[in-house]
Parts: structure tokens; C-alpha cells; sequence
């Protein structure tokens, strides 16, 4: 096995291979752009987060008197935008799904190195027309655009945000181009469909997801674009134009998107659970099922966000039965990753009280979605917060928490350092709790009535203590974030160096040295083994490397 | 590489059905057919659409399974967005 | 677990230069291109298609309306567009042909003749915008008026609001379109120098036959638009 050395004698690896601002900003190596993403989601959560505390801070009194109401029009518009566009949808692809998949797979790169870099610049390009729509006022319109709002009747810079979201789908869509060629085309001798991490299944039926339905929020918001330069009346109603209309088109992105969010997190917990509970996934093929399944039937039920916008009734019913549908192949993948735990060795390091946190706060968010699927209980509870602590529920409960377990996971392999682990644990304590502080009390508070979106609740002053709860655990919360990012930097320097393979788990990546060449295997791997062979893994033994 | 090469003949036979879908197609708008106007148009545009498909973009001669998936895959969502989409809109004013 | 000595050793590099390191054959980089473009292009069927769907709605709301709009179009400028464009395809096809039977002279001939038919196309576009700019029909503006009743019913005037909605989605579609149009004759012109040096032959044209396939779907988007458009109810 012959291996670089360097003048250090250091072995070679993707960060040291090169140094230098050009060789980062020129880069076509999968596992460095996935670290320039790396650093642009960062900073995007924090923004978003920013507004998240804002917020919260107008909403600890009943009066509006932290900010005007327009700038509080601005703040939940700014942070949902900002959080969906430029954290959600490209955290785990574009971070982990990058720097993973063709390791994964056995392959030195994706398909198309010059586009990954591509959809980095454009996620770049979209992110600064999103800072520059910021610092020059804001924007108002909520982060659904809405018509004749959004077209007619706003001052705000609705285009320059529209264009920031247009660009940074374009970046998802090639994003997800590149992921299904790769997963189709670059896969090693040996390694079939059955064989896959269920992390690249999960991006699989996610890309998907991205070719398919970002384009159609792409065209929506070109139109309300031009109806804004142009004067047009395609979504006007006193022009003759229908704002259901822009709603139809948004949502058949942005209902499927929910699920771009999801499914690689759902991979990830599958990684987790799998390797801290010794044991082969339950149901391997009802798993990668229920992932496309997901992806299929959650492009049927978008209109569930418009029963009360003034659709037909039977078009409602048709979608609150669809909506029900989508929920099984979801509860499907909370039942075998149960079944998978169920008489394993569980190991409880960080990725995994992450992934136990996933899990349940996932059901939660996906069941009180079943309630909402209900016509009569939406008419109730749509547009308060119920709703937003449902789809907090998953993508914060959910998704964020499995984001931050999958970076804990594999954070070795990516930075060849050990996290301090007892920090770790801690920073996924506080974040449980803060979480849960935050956001149940807002299921209550939109049960009993408190609208979403509003400003100032002095008509009911009943609602503040919940809202000083929530805003209470937002301050834990933000304390449970802040910790990772700084032990994550601190480790860079000071960490443990971690072996190839710090939790004896299986799978391709952990065959290879932490962290990895930059062509990532030395000679093309042949796979004979099947995904999760953990009854072949001994404890304490040298898995065999790759190499 | 084992591509099957089409011979020029066949292209401009192709050509020509294009070209005499094109003629039928604006004939057939000038006649009155009722509500099987827009099916005709409809009909023959996509029946163009195929032959461009199947022999200009060689997906009849492909050994490629995968192709045919990807654009069936891609109309089958076109038509559910077109579909649930007018199942509101043609819905709207029924009691 | 078995790792394969010999499957790296890359024999195809010296034969095909074109060939990128991180694929193993040449074949396998083809197939990722052309399976890359195949799912670009269902993007743009998707981006397309949610214009498709305003339309529909829009058609099934005031078709009255639509009607009028359409006949105001020159069906003789559409067809002969319509017929432009296939005929641009045609010379894609024969150029991609050319390439795999090695006429290297007779691909530049037939990809400069796909340039100048798009062109064609796109001259004729712009005469018929032109055409609605002096006929006072673009959307939006104060002076928009389209004269006139909804055919076979005299007694019932063009409704303008409803009217403007057709042209706003004349515009966005056919603007759409030839945009798509602007950057296919960009690509081929790169791709035509490429030929004039002669990189295309029967070992190698895959970006030929994949940028014919981004040509090819634009004239289908047209197969489409132009009954869509120019024929609504154009019956006496």
C-alpha cells in the first residue's frame, strides 16, 4: 500500500494535499466542496437563527413593542426564508451527501465534479442576493410569497429574494442531477442496489424529489417576478388572475421539499442506529421502499397547505385522503428502526441520543401532521401555531437533530479528529430539552387559539406564559447549537486523531483512513459483503481496511 | 461503442411525417370538430413529440432502460400536477 | 473481502484523451452524460410544465377570451416557424449521424445549418413581437386593447383582463422558449468550433449528441406551444 508522504512525513489527504485560498475556490474534489457548503450552511443557520430570536423576544410580551409591525412582518418572513432555502434543503446533501456518497459507493467523485462546484457558486450567488435582500430592508411577504401580496401590493424587495431562491434551486436541482447519475453509474464492482447504505438510497429518492419539483417553484416565482416588473395579472384577482393558482404551483414544490428536508436525515438515523445497536437494519428493502415511497406520494398531497385558502371542498377531500397515505411509509421507517434497536447492544454516544431524539420527536411532528390532515381539525388550527410547531416538530426535532447526529458520526472521518464526547452528550441534552421547552408549549398555544404570524397578543394575554416558556427553551436551544460549533473548531486542533474507524461501524467510508486521500481508495474496492454486516464485525477487532 | 447508427433515409422520413403533422394540424384547426378540436391538436402534436423522441433522440435504439423511466417518470408528474391541479378548478362551482 | 488489482489500470486513457480520471471506461462516462442530460431535460419539462399548468387553467376559465388572443397571432408566421424548427432538428440529427460514420466536413455543414435555422426562428419571433408591440396587445401596459369579440358571438366584446392573461402567457411561454432558443445556438456555436477542429468523430460525440438532445426537446416544447397558442378555436 503505497501512500504520499509529504516533506512531514504526513500522509497524504484531501486537506493537505493542497493549500490555498485557489485550491479550496477551484476545487472539484466532492469532499472539499462539501466543507465550502459546510461553511455557507453555518452561517445561514446562525442568520436564521438570529431572526428565530428576535422573534421570540418581541413574543415574551403580549404587546408588540420590541419591534414595528412591518419589521416583525420581515423577521418570520427572513428567518423562514432563510432556514428553508439556504440550511434545510442543502444541509445534508450538500454537506454529508457530498462528501460521502461516491465513498460510499466505492467511486473517486461523483459524476460530475465541475457541477457539484457549479452548484456550490450558485448556492454562493443565491445566498448573497439573500444577504443583500436583508441588509437592504428585507422582505415581507412571509416565506410562501403569496399573491396579490407578494406581487401587487408590497414595497419590500420581493425580487431580489425571489431571485435568491430561484438561483439556489438551480444549485439543489444540479445538486440532485449529479447525485442520481452518480448512484446509477459510479457504483464499484459488487456494490448492487441491494447493497447500498440506505444513506445513498435516501438521497436517491431526495434527488429525485429535487429534479422534479424544484422547477416548478423555479417557474412560479420567475412568474411573480415578472408579474412585478410587468404589471401582469396571472395570479391578480383584480386583474382576472387567480392567487390559488401561485399557491398550486408553490406547494407542489414546497410539499415535496418538506420531504428534500427529511429523507436524508431519515438516512442518517438509519446509519446510526444500525452501528450503535450492533445489528443489520430491519426490513433493508421496506426501508429503501418506504424512502421512494415517501418521495412518490408526498408529490400528491400539496394542496393539504390550502384547505382553508378557498379551494373546491372536493378537492380537499381528495388531498386530505392523499395526505393520510403519505403517513405510512413513514411510521413504517419509525417501526423497523424500533425493530432494529430491539435486542441490540445499544451504545448511547452522541449520533445516537441524536438519533433517539430524531426518532421520537419525528413521530411526534409526523402524527399531529395526521391531525392537521383533517379537514374538520385544519379549519381549527391552520394558520396558528399548532402548525408551527408541527412542522418545527420535524424539521428542527427531526431533521436538524439528525444533521447534527450525522455530523457528530462521521466528524472523524471528515476532520481525522475526535469530538470531546462528554460535550457531545451534553450539547445533545440541552438541545433535547431546549427543543421541547420551545415548542410544545406552541401545540398548546395554537389549540387554544393563538394565531401564527402575529406580531402583538395583547387581545389574550392568557397566551403569554407559554410563549416565556418557549422562548426560554429557544435560549437553551441556541446554547445547545453554539456547543458543537465551538468544540467542532476547537477539535480541529486539539482532538484526539481518529482512527479509521472510531466506532466499528460498517460500511465503505470506515475503511478507508480518517480523513481520506483525496481519490479516496487506493484501488477500486470489489464488494462482496451485504449492507450492515454487523454479525461480521466482531467487537474490538481491526476491520479490514479497503486499502 | 455499439450504437445503432440510423441511415439518412429514415431521418427524412421522420422529417416529412413531421412536416405533414404540422399541415394536418392547421388544417384540422380550420374545420369545426366541437370539443374534439383541442384532442386533435393534442393528439397529433404528441404523436410528433413521440417520433422526435423515439428517432431523432434515439430512445427506440437505446439499450438504456433507464432513459424510457426517466421520461415516463417525468410526464407521469406533469400529468398529476396538471391533473390534481384542475381537480380544484373544475370542482370549484359544484354544490 | 477481495479488492480488485487490476480494474484501475486504466488502458482507455491512451486511447481517448476525452476520458476523465475518476471513470473507469469510456462507456461509463458516456452513459453518465447522456443519462445527465436526460434528467436535465425532465427539469425543463417540469419548469415548462408549470406554465403548461397556468395556462390550462387559465384556457378553461376564459377560453372566450383565449380564442380572440389567439387569432390575433399570424398563423402563417407560426407554421412556417413550426416548420423552421423541425427542420433544425433534422440537421442536428444528420450532424450527430455525421459524427458517428466519421464525415467530420459534413458535421460543421449540418451544425451551421441548426444555427442559422435557429436563428431563422428566432428572427421571425422577434417580427411577431414586434407585431403585437404595434398592435397595442402586450400585457400590462396602459394601451393594451384587444379589438374585437369572442368568436361566433358577436354580441360578447373581448373581456380585457382576461385577454391580457392570454398574452402574459403568450409572452412567458414563447419568451421562455426563446431564451432556450438564444442559449441552444450559443451551445452550438461552441460546438461547431469544436467540430472545425475536428474533435468529433465516431469514437467520440457525446457532447453532440447531447447537445442535440437539449435541441430536440426545445422543438418539442414548440410541437406543443404552437397549437396550444396559435390554434384555439380558429374554426369560422
Amino acid at each position: 500500500m503505497a501512500t504520499a508522504a509529504l516533506e512531514t512525513g504526513e500522509r497524504e489527504t484531501y486537506l493537505n494535499r493542497e493549500y490555498g485560498v485557489k485550491s479550496w475556490l477551484l476545487t472539484v474534489d466532492h469532499k472539499r466542496i462539501a466543507l465550502l457548503y459546510l461553511m455557507g450552511i453555518t452561517f445561514f443557520f446562525f442568520v436564521g437563527g438570529f431572526f428565530a430570536l428576535l422573534i421570540r423576544l418581541e413574543l415574551l410580551t403580549p404587546a408588540g413593542d420590541l419591534v414595528q409591525a412591518d419589521t416583525y412582518n420581515k423577521l418570520f418572513t427572513m428567518h423562514g426564508q432563510v432556514m428553508v432555502f439556504f440550511f434545510l434543503i442543502p444541509a445534508v446533501p450538500a454537506v454529508l451527501g457530498n462528501f460521502l456518497i461516491p465513498i460510499m459507493i466505492g467511486a473517486k467523485d461523483l459524476a460530475f465534479p465541475r457541477i457539484n462546484l457549479l452548484s456550490w457558486y450558485l448556492y454562493i450567488i443565491g445566498g448573497l442576493l439573500m444577504v443583500y435582500t436583508i441588509l437592504s430592508g428585507g422582505v415581507d411577504t412571509g416565506w410562501t410569497f403569496y399573491t396579490p401580496l407578494s406581487t401587487e401590493f408590497l414595497n419590500t424587495n420581493v425580487v431580489s429574494a425571489a431571485l435568491a431562491v430561484f438561483v439556489s434551486g438551480f444549485s439543489s436541482i444540479l445538486t440532485g442531477l449529479n447525485f442520481i447519475v452518480t448512484i446509477h453509474r459510479m457504483r464499484a464492482p459488487g456494490m448492487t442496489w441491494n447493497r447500498l447504505p440506505l444513506f445513498v438510497w435516501a438521497h436517491y429518492a431526495t434527488s429525485i424529489i429535487q429534479v422534479l419539483g424544484t422547477p416548478v417553484v423555479a417557474i412560479a416565482i420567475v412568474l411573480v417576478a415578472l408579474e412585478r416588473l410587468f404589471h401582469l395579472g396571472i395570479f391578480n384577482p383584480s386583474l382576472g388572475g387567480d392567487p390559488l393558482l401561485f399557491q398550486h404551483l408553490f406547494w407542489f414544490y414546497s410539499h415535496p421539499a418538506v420531504y428534500i428536508m427529511i429523507l436524508p436525515g431519515m438516512g442518517i438515523v438509519s446509519e446510526i442506529v444500525c452501528c450503535f445497536s450492533r445489528k443489520r437494519i430491519f426490513g433493508y428493502k421496506a426501508m429503501a421502499l418506504a424512502l421512494l415511497g415517501i418521495a412518490v406520494v408526498g408529490f400528491l398531497v400539496w394542496a393539504h397547505h390550502m384547505f382553508v385558502a378557498g379551494i373546491s371542498l372536493y378537492a380537499a377531500l381528495i388531498f386530505s385522503l392523499l395526505t393520510y397515505f403519505v403517513g405510512v411509509p413513514s411510521a413504517i421507517k419509525v417501526f423497523n428502526w424500533t425493530s432494529t434497536m430491539y435486542k441490540g447492544s445499544i451504545r448511547y454516544q452522541t449520533p445516537m441520543l441524536y438519533a433517539f431524539g430524531f426518532i421520537g420527536l419525528f413521530t411526534i411532528g409526523g402524527l399531529t401532521g395526521l391531525f392537521l390532515a383533517c379537514l374538520g381539525i385544519d379549519v381549527h388550527v391552520t394558520d396558528t401555531y399548532f402548525v408551527v410547531a408541527h412542522f418545527h416538530y420535524i424539521m428542527v426535532g427531526g431533521m436538524v437533530m439528525a444533521y447534527l447526529g450525522g455530523m457528530h458520526f462521521w466528524w472523524p472521518k471528515i476532520s481525522g479528529k475526535m469530538y470531546p464526547e462528554g460535550w457531545g452528550r451534553l450539547a445533545a441534552l440541552l438541545v433535547f430539552v431546549g427543543f421541547n421547552l420551545t415548542f410544545f408549549p406552541q401545540f398548546i398555544l395554537g389549540y387554544m387559539g393563538m394565531p401564527r404570524r402575529y406580531w402583538d397578543y395583547s387581545h389574550s394575554p392568557e397566551f403569554q406564559i407559554l410563549n416565556v416558556l418557549s422562548t426560554a427553551g429557544a435560549t437553551v436551544l441556541a446554547v445547545g447549537y453554539l456547543l458543537p460549533m465551538i468544540y467542532f473548531v476547537w477539535s480541529m486542533r486539539y482532538g484526539k486523531a481518529a482512527p479509521d474507524n472510531p466506532w466499528n461501524a460498517a460500511g465503505l467510508e470506515w475503511m478507508i483512513p480518517s480523513p481520506p486521500s483525496t481519490f479516496n481508495f487506493e484501488e477500486e474496492p470489489v464488494v462482496t459483503w451485504e449492507a450492515y454486516n454487523y454479525d461480521e464485525i466482531k467487537e474490538n477487532e481491526e476491520v479490514p481496511v479497503a486499502h | 461503442m455499439s450504437e445503432h447508427i440510423s441511415s439518412v433515409k429514415l431521418y427524412i422520413t421522420i422529417w416529412i411525417a413531421l412536416m405533414v403533422g404540422t399541415i394536418l394540424t392547421v388544417m384540422a384547426a380550420r374545420i369545426d370538430l366541437g370539443v374534439f378540436n383541442p384532442i386533435v391538436a393534442l393528439a397529433i402534436a404528441s404523436t410528433k413529440a413521440v417520433l422526435v423522441v423515439l428517432f431523432f433522440m434515439h430512445v427506440k435504439y437505446t439499450h438504456e432502460k433507464l432513459t424510457k423511466l426517466v421520461i415516463v417518470t417525468a410526464i407521469f408528474f406533469f400529468l398529476i400536477l396538471l391533473a390534481l391541479t384542475m381537480a380544484d378548478y373544475g370542482t370549484r362551482l359544484w354544490t | 473481502m477481495h479488492t480488485s488489482s487490476t480494474a484501475t489500470v486504466n488502458h482507455e486513457a491512451h486511447d481517448n484523451p476525452a476520458l476523465l480520471h475518476y471513470f473507469a471506461t469510456a462507456e461509463q462516462q458516456k452513459d453518465a452524460a447522456s443519462l445527465g442530460m436526460w434528467i436535465f431535460l425532465i427539469t425543463e419539462i417540469m419548469f415548462f410544465g408549470g406554465m403548461f399548468c397556468a395556462y390550462l387553467v387559465y384556457r378553461y376559465w376564459y377560453f372566450g377570451d383565449f380564442a380572440a388572443g389567439s387569432s390575433s397571432l399570424s398563423l402563417t408566421l407560426g407554421t412556417i416557424n413550426t416548420i423552421v424548427l423541425i427542420g433544425s432538428s433534422l440537421t442536428v440529427a444528420l450532424a450527430v449521424r455525421c459524427a458517428q460514420v466519421g464525415k467530420k466536413k459534413a458535421i460543421v455543414v449540418n451544425l451551421i445549418l441548426t444555427i442559422l435555422l435557429g436563428l431563422a426562428f428566432l428572427g421571425i419571433k422577434a417580427k411577431e413581437y414586434k407585431d403585437k408591440f404595434d398592435e397595442h396587445h402586450i400585457p400590462g401596459q396602459a394601451s393594451f386593447f384587444l379589438e374585437g369579440h369572442i368568436p361566433r358571438h358577436p354580441d360578447i366584446p373581448v373581456n380585457q383582463r382576461h385577454a391580457q392573461i392570454y398574452f402574459s402567457l403568450y409572452f412567458a411561454l414563447t419568451g421562455m422558449h426563446a431564451l432556450h432558443m438564444i442559449i441552444g445556438v450559443g451551445l452550438f456555436s461552441f460546438l461547431t468550433w469544436k467540430a472545425t477542429q475536428g474533435t468529433f468523430g465516431p469514437g467520440y460525440y457525446t457532447p453532440l449528441e447531447n447537445g442535440g438532445l437539449y435541441w430536440h426537446f426545445v422543438d418539442i416544447v414548440w410541437i406543443y406551444l404552437f397549437p396550444l397558442l396559435y390554434l384555439i378555436d380558429r374554426h369560422p
